[in-house]
């Protein structure tokens, strides 16, 4: 895998450049407005990783870690259930249950409304889009050619 | 109220592992102990400050037939007592024993999402929820049966997650059917609208329900997965998994849902009755013939689930605490019996009887707790595995089924050779060890003795007083039946 | 009913798939067509004859909508999906490293 030249042809590197950008927008609308139109937290996670996973089939994987910084995404991750969690019990401190809403729910269709739950999609989002290019990066790296036994 | 933090803690601990440790594994080991320490005496207060009642947790503060609702009561109070309590011993027993392969906080974060997914399962209210926790605890299973990363591990993960995907299948059909049919997703009130339906709808779900978790049980016709999987795990996770994973995931559900849920129906028992005798006959037979010691155990607990689904099948109060009985003792010395397993791996260097030898002078507390751990499972007076043999026995004598009582009496026996062979050949052989490879630490030593004393020490659990206080409000919970619905309902 | 045989035939090919079938992407390939017939089952059963999508549009009035319900289990149970195919292409991808091969009759180490 290594001998390979890193990445795809420069067709392919300029169109995702000029793409990439208008993907993760377009994974964060959905993110944001999951609690008024179809997607949220998942859909929208899901079109994050996708534009990151785009960058990472036309770079290759050493061009766009030198793009990312992938400690920094690693505890992102991480993070991201943590705050989720931490959502959950501020609702058992003020609102007596986990979970429950503390936040006013704000006028119907507006941007900001119905209480937690943008903020719960906005951590979900951030969760399954890192999770999922962390996952499939990951799988990049396996070595086919190393590790046999016998 | 305390019911969210039983999921909260462990996932809290989870997450918080990645973030606190780089590259050492010391703070993955603190966290990880205080989170399971502070379940098991939550468990534990739970326990003694519920006295029979059921506490109701609305998550969200929705209204009950809308919202999920976290049950607790006297069962699942004691099954997160079991949960906590192995959860502990294993990782006290982990510390050393996983170091060989690398101070790793990723099995330490695995092991706290495992403990999150049976704690919800055991605790949650909610058929789908439910599910979900069920995957959890599985992906994290999964991911610690391959942990050694050899050929073999990677391979019964594989059989083990195709296994565990046509159960997951079944069972998403099975609450698909149960969705259809009812409109309702809390199991109380599933249990409230399935009363008044046709007993075809019944059949449906409880056979896509009997098969689903049937195969995480691993009663006999569904326990392909379960050697492969149980034997090629670290010692501490099969432990897990023999110990509480099959029965978080396979005989509390069942209980739930066939008792409590569907109300018991006849035909579903005698299900029960049969998967239980052949499990007990040929699980324990199977484990005679198996050289490798924990591939021995692994075949052995499918022969112990048999006694615990054939005390369910009885459908009376006493079968019922027998089964429970039985479950908390199998609990505790097959755990013990894979720390046993994990000790002479680490000692000797080989998980073969054969290779192994007298080793009662080198490693005193591994020889004698597992001498204590195997009379036990055998069945020998002083120990807790006799008492609930003995309850499951008398129960099926007192429904009429002689015939099984004399299946379950005749696999007690085949199990007494099985583990025979064990001490003969892997502990007390003719050939005397003279070197050790490995050092069994005092962790693993603390954690071995703490289940070899409660292997005696939960036998008092026949004495009527404290069976009063603990066994009989389990038994009553599940003897109900039905009456969970009103109760969760607050009728 | 057609539409319910149908989606239980669909189960029943990913049963056979996961059955039958020697190559480890193959069986995964099963799992998650087996996954789909159950998810497609969920969906159906919150079909109501009439029903329109059930999302509260502005300027839209409150009509008669498919059951919601149904549809959020089967974005978590798409999530689960998601996972168990992560792990099991994982799984595949380390067993190819030890074995050479995707064949799961050659993948024998472990008996019973």
């Amino acid at each position: 895998m290594t001998d390979k030249p890193a990445g795809m042809t420069l067709i392919i590197k300029t169109v995702c450049r000029l793409l990439v950008g208008l993907i993760l927008l377009y994974g964060i609308y959905i993110i944001l407005h999951g609690h008024l139109s179809p997607g949220g937290g998942f859909g929208g996670g899901v079109v994050l990783a996708l534009g990151l996973l785009a960058v990472l089939l036309a770079y290759g994987r050493e061009e766009t870690l030198k793009w990312l910084r992938l400690g920094l995404l690693k505890d992102l991750e991480h993070a991201s259930p943590l705050v989720f969690l931490l959502i959950g019990l501020a609702g058992t401190a003020w609102g007596g249950a986990f979970l429950a809403n503390i936040l006013s729910k704000g006028r119907l269709f507006a941007l900001l409304s119905s209480g937690l739950i943008l903020p719960l999609n906005v951590v979900i989002g951030l969760k399954v889009g890192l999770s999922l290019f962390l996952v499939v990066l990951a799988m990049a790296e396996f070595d086919l050619d190393k590790g046999a036994e016998e | 109220m305390i019911l969210p933090y039983f999921i909260v803690i462990p996932l809290l601990a989870a997450f918080l592992i990645p973030l606190v440790s780089r590259r050492r594994d010391t703070g993955a080991v603190v966290l990880s102990l205080a989170a399971v320490s502070s379940l098991l005496v939550l468990a534990g207060l739970a326990f003694s400050g519920l006295g029979g009642e059921t506490l109701v947790y609305r998550m969200s503060a929705w209204k009950l037939p809308i919202g999920i609702p976290l049950v607790l009561d006297a069962l699942s109070a004691l099954m997160l007592i079991m949960v906590g309590l192995i959860a502990l011993t294993s990782l006290v027993f982990s510390v050393r024993y996983i170091r060989r392969l690398g101070r790793d906080w990723r099995y330490y974060a695995l092991f706290m999402i495992l403990v999150t997914g049976m704690n919800g399962v055991i605790i949650t209210g909610d058929l789908f929820n439910l599910f979900v926790f069920m995957e959890i605890a599985l992906f994290a299973a999964l991911a610690l049966v391959a942990f050694g990363g050899r050929a073999h591990e990677f391979e019964a993960s594989f059989k083990y997650a195709v296994m565990a995907s046509i159960s997951s299948s079944l069972i998403l059909l099975g609450i698909a059917v149960v969705y259809g049919a009812t409109s309702m997703l809390g199991l109380a009130t599933i249990a409230q609208s399935l009363a008044d339906k046709s007993p075809l709808l019944v059949l449906w779900t409880g056979g896509l329900f009997m098969a689903g978790f049937g195969v995480k049980t691993a009663a006999m016709p569904f326990h392909a997965w379960l050697p492969d999987a149980h034997s090629s795990a670290p010692s501490p996770i099969s432990a897990m998994l023999s110990g509480v994973l099959i029965k978080t995931l396979g005989i509390y559900v069942l209980i739930r849902l066939f008792y409590n849920v569907l109300g018991a129906p006849p035909l579903f028992l005698d299900i029960f009755l049969g998967l239980g005798a052949v499990s007990i006959l040929l699980g324990n037979l199977l484990a005679i013939g198996q050289w490798d010691l924990k591939r021995l155990l692994a075949y052995s607990s499918i022969g112990q689930v048999g006694y615990i689904l054939l005390g369910m099948g009885l459908g009376t109060p006493l079968g019922m605490a027998g089964a429970v009985f039985h479950m908390i003792n199998h609990a505790v010395f097959k755990s013990l019996l894979f720390y046993n397993a994990g000790a002479l791996e680490t000692a000797l260097g080989t998980r073969d009887l054969r290779q192994m030898g007298n080793v009662t002078r080198l490693l005193p507390i591994t020889s004698g707790t597992s001498m204590i751990a195997s009379l036990s499972i055998s069945g020998i007076p002083p120990f807790n595995g006799f008492f609930s043999k003995l309850m499951i026995i008398i129960a099926a004598v007192q429904a009429g089924q002689s015939v099984l009582a004399l299946v379950a009496v005749v696999g007690s026996l085949v199990s007494m050779a099985a583990y025979l062979k064990v001490q003969r050949y892997g502990l007390r052989g003719g050939r005397p060890v003279e070197k050790l490879v490995g050092e069994v630490d005092v962790a693993m030593k603390a954690a071995m003795v703490i289940l070899a004393v409660l292997c005696l020490a939960t036998s008092l659990l026949v004495v009527p007083a404290v069976r009063e206080a603990t066994l009989d409000p389990v038994v009553k919970v599940i003897m109900d039946k039905t009456q969970y619905a009103l109760t969760v309902l607050g009728k | 009913m057609t539409l319910y045989a149908l989606c239980f035939a669909l189960f029943l090919v990913g049963l056979y798939g996961l059955l039958t079938k020697r190559d480890l992407i193959k069986i995964i390939l099963s799992s998650g067509i087996m996954g789909y017939a159950c998810n497609l089952m969920l969906v159906l059963f919150g079909y109501r004859r009439g029903g329109v999508y059930p999302i509260l549009e502005r300027g839209r009035e409150a009509g008669p909508m498919v059951d919601p319900l149904p549809q959020a289990l089967v974005l978590t149970s798409i999530v689960i999906e998601l996972g168990v195919t992560a792990l099991l292409a994982a799984l595949a991808i380390r067993l190819f490293q030890k074995y050479r091969t995707y064949d799961i009759t050659k993948i024998r180490r472990l008996s019973g």
